[in-house]
């Protein structure tokens, strides 16, 4: 039963997915690919670009497209179904014990070291998405002069109307709106 | 931004739509993956619901960051249950898988328009940078508010794992790891909650 041993396989992932969306993609290969042989390697190939592309977290957007790919509609509702059941049950976990014991000396400790380590994580993913926004890579330019003077300004907006206070889809959605008015008049290239 | 601790809302079925809309937007708009998820969380709970506080959304993602599975699912789960139990982590986690089922089912059926569009390429790249706008605003303001509580050993902590993070590209669940042990030990007192 090919639902079932997709729920369990993508069940399997998403306990050992540690570290987000991006540590899915080896395990997904290593089930879908290699074991199962369900896909083949140029059609994971597919499903590492359409994550990317697609809005969505990217694991989820793998699960779903994978089973999709693998047994239509009902593949894609039981590998996502299978991938999120492990965080059900150690989120639920978790937010028990945070909630009963997050004001006793331990916990509290945990949590006022991950919080700074959070904030770093956020400041140093910024700079990988500020290379991806304006030189279009996601680690340090080898080539500086590749810089996109289109993007930065779609960047430069955005963070006004942000700090303006505007709300985060319209600012979103004005963004792919401008990236394709810079873009068809030739200021953005992709 | 808010420092009080609110109230829970009232469970009624306006409260369950809001968390289920809420849940399925920020899923939906999750554009880059991973830390992206902090300003939508942020603007929508703690700016416009005022159902958590900027302490929470972090103490959520660190959770959800040091946990199996994708960060937007698992924060889905602890928001939920921490908002309304597991009637809230259950609508909350449906709303975060829809999204990427209806787009996906969809693009399934013309994947080679979907990745060879002009059009959709331009308007992605333009999202891009919107997104990139998201996150540096919020990492300057959270470390804004960190510089200002001017103490010694968290700061310490958001230096050293900046820069093993960005320049040397240590293991995010390492750093995260260590951090938390490093709590343990020595950040238990009540001036660094």
């Amino acid at each position: 039963m090919i639902y079932g041993l997709l729920f369990f396989e993508f069940c399997k992932i998403g306990i050992f997915c540690v570290g987000g969306g991006y540590a899915s993609m080896p395990l997904i290969r290593a089930s879908v690919v290699d074991t199962y042989h369900w896909l083949s390697m140029s059609e994971f190939v597919d499903i590492f670009t359409i994550s990317q592309m697609t809005p969505g977290p990217i694991g989820i957007n793998a699960a779903t497209f994978a089973g999709t790919k693998i047994a239509g509609l009902g593949g894609a509702v039981c590998a996502t179904a299978g991938f999120v059941t492990p965080s059900l049950f150690i989120g639920i976990l978790l937010s028990k014990l945070v909630l009963k014991y997050g004001d006793i000396g331990p916990i509290r400790g945990v949590l006022n070291g991950l919080r700074p380590a959070v904030v770093a994580l956020i400041c140093s993913a910024s700079i990988g998405f500020i290379f991806l926004a304006l030189w279009n890579t996601e680690t340090m330019p080898h080539d500086f002069s590749n810089f996109s003077a289109g993007c930065l300004g779609i960047l430069i907006l955005a963070l006004i109307a942000v700090r303006k206070k505007k709300s985060v889809i319209q600012i979103l959605l004005g963004s792919g709106v401008l990236g394709l008015i810079l873009g068809l008049t030739g200021m953005i290239t992709v | 931004m808010k420092e009080q601790r609110h109230e829970r809302p009232d469970k009624n079925l306006r409260f369950f739509w809001t968390l289920f809309k809420s849940t399925f937007m920020i899923s939906a708009f999750t554009i880059g993956g991973g830390f992206i998820i902090i300003p939508l969380l942020r603007a929508k709970y703690v700016d416009e619901y005022q159902w958590i506080t900027d302490k929470d959304a972090l103490d959520m993602v660190a959770i959800a960051q040091s946990m199996p599975g994708v960060v937007a699912v698992n924060s889905a789960v602890i928001l939920g249950y921490r908002m309304a139990g597991i009637a809230g982590t259950l609508i909350a986690l449906v709303a975060t898988v829809l999204p990427p089922l209806i787009t996906l089912t969809v693009i399934s059926y013309c994947y080679d328009y979907f990745v060879q569009s002009h059009v959709i390429r331009l308007i992605l790249r333009g999202m891009q940078c919107g997104a990139t706008a998201l996150i540096v605003n919020v990492g300057i303001d959270l470390l804004v508010k960190q510089i200002k509580k001017q103490l010694l050993l968290p700061l310490l902590i958001i230096l050293t794992t900046f820069i093993g993070s960005a320049f040397f590209n240590f293991n995010v669940m390492l750093l995260v790891i260590i951090d938390g042990l490093i709590g343990l030990l020595v950040l238990r007192a009540a001036k660094y909650n």
